[in-house]
């Protein structure tokens, strides 16, 4: 039976590889050049955490795999990141506000895992809890100032939210690997963290003067595996090198 | 050079490492910065060990690169440079020297206490202009040419510059 920590290290490092590959995307495109060097900062932060949590991954796994070799030659139904953060980049609205509701989640979790009972996690978590609290700040900042901003821009944030909305509760949902984690002192309860995104998410939504759609269904897969289709066109993009030329070194 | 014929002592090594300069900010050595964490002999191998800065901060690699070599121009051929994660890196650590320099090369110097906690509205620290020594700046960006740094303006002399955030 595999480790539950492997496949929660595959979790972390899987949303915080694949949401540094789409913001990468930005990079030389973005609205402003302070926008542009901020996103790819904030995806030059999550690339390293993915590979903090990775090299993790395979070393719990115990079969001889890199942290690129996961990075880069694992097909998508391996890969265990939540939908949300393989969301394509959309207009500036989308990206913003899916950044926002992936830090709100990111950092608690992060600094919940900082005090857990497993040393090679608590070290990574506290490592990327600082930087976390930097995207934070930023999209939460960016999202009130455009929800509470033109009407175009409003309206934009406005649609972005309602759109991605679905995606945020899987970052939440509980499976039983989740509640293995938990029992095992290795992971927070989700429930918590939950109550305190919801009430972070809640007031920054209100100063954004935007609203959170209601009783919308939640939108989950990626945690087993199951992605949405633009997910194979961004592993097309990420591993054609290793895929095309096996074993390439930089 | 030859090996040498006797172990240097780690204070005549810590020394050496003083002339490693940071790849993208060179003014301050890779102890100045303070991701110099430890140097021991275990047996007849020597070992550095480095803290990164910033997770993704490329500079790392390059950083443990140059303190293999500098140490292999003093005659040490038996180094090994270890990553130590935690604890985590801090601004805390860069050396007093460390940030007259920085301030000198017109960045300016962390301001203790006003790392960011994730705020809701962001905080600003007090950031000295390292050009005039106003304290009538603004926050640009919080992201800047480096991961360690964001982007400052003037209002009094008006020049944009760098600040190494508080971390």
């Amino acid at each position: 039976m595999t480790d539950p920590r492997f496949e929660f290290a595959l979790r972390m490092g899987d949303n915080a590889l694949i949401l540094a590959q789409r913001l990468s995307a930005w990079c030389g495109h973005a609205p402003a050049l302070e926008e542009d060097i901020a996103m790819a900062n904030v995806a030059l932060d999550l690339l390293g955490q993915a590979k903090m949590w990775l090299a993790c991954a395979g070393e719990l796994e115990d079969k001889g795999r890199s942290a690129d070799d996961l990075a880069f030659l694992r097909d998508a139904r391996a890969f265990r990141n939540v939908l949300l953060v393989e969301q394509p980049n959309g207009d500036y609205a989308h990206t913003l506000m899916r950044q926002f509701l992936f830090d709100a989640w990111h950092l608690p979790m992060l600094e919940n895992l900082a005090n857990t009972s497993d040393p090679r996690i608590a070290e990574i978590a506290a490592r990327s809890a600082k930087e976390a609290a930097y995207h934070r700040e930023r999209s939460t900042d960016l999202v009130i100032r455009l929800g509470d901003g033109s009407e175009e821009s409003r309206s934009r944030m406005q649609l972005a939210l309602d759109e991605l909305w679905p995606f945020a509760g899987e970052l939440m949902a509980a499976d039983p690997l989740d509640e293995e984690l938990f029992a095992n002192g290795i992971a927070p309860s989700l429930a918590d963290i939950a109550a305190g995104w919801r009430s972070y998410v809640d007031t920054a939504l209100a100063d954004a003067t935007l609203t959170a759609p209601a009783d919308a269904p939640v939108r989950k897969g990626g945690k087993s595996g199951l992605h949405t289709e633009e997910f194979g066109y961004l592993l097309a993009e990420m591993q054609f090198l290793q895929r095309a030329y096996p074993g390439a070194r930089w | 050079m030859a090996a040498l014929a006797m172990k240097p002592s780690l204070e005549e090594i810590r020394g050496w490492l003083e002339e490693v300069p940071d790849p993208e900010i060179p003014v301050v050595s890779v102890v100045d910065l303070g991701v110099v964490r430890g140097i021991d002999w275990r047996g007849e191998e020597l070992v550095v060990g480095v803290t990164p800065t910033y997770s993704g901060c490329p500079a790392t690699a390059v950083i443990a690169l140059e303190i293999a070599e500098t140490l292999k121009r003093r005659g040490l051929e038996n180094v090994r440079v270890e990553t130590l994660l935690s604890p985590p890196w801090t601004t805390a650590w860069i050396s007093k020297a460390g940030r007259e320099k920085l301030k000198a090369y017109g960045v300016a110097p962390p301001v203790e206490g006003a790392s960011c906690a994730g705020a809701l509205k962001p905080v600003s620290a007090l950031v000295e202009c390292p050009r005039c020594g106003s304290s009538k700046t603004e926050r640009v960006s919080q992201f800047g040419s480096t991961p360690c740094k964001a982007s400052y303006r003037c209002k009094d002399c008006l020049e944009p510059f760098d600040y190494f955030k508080s971390f």
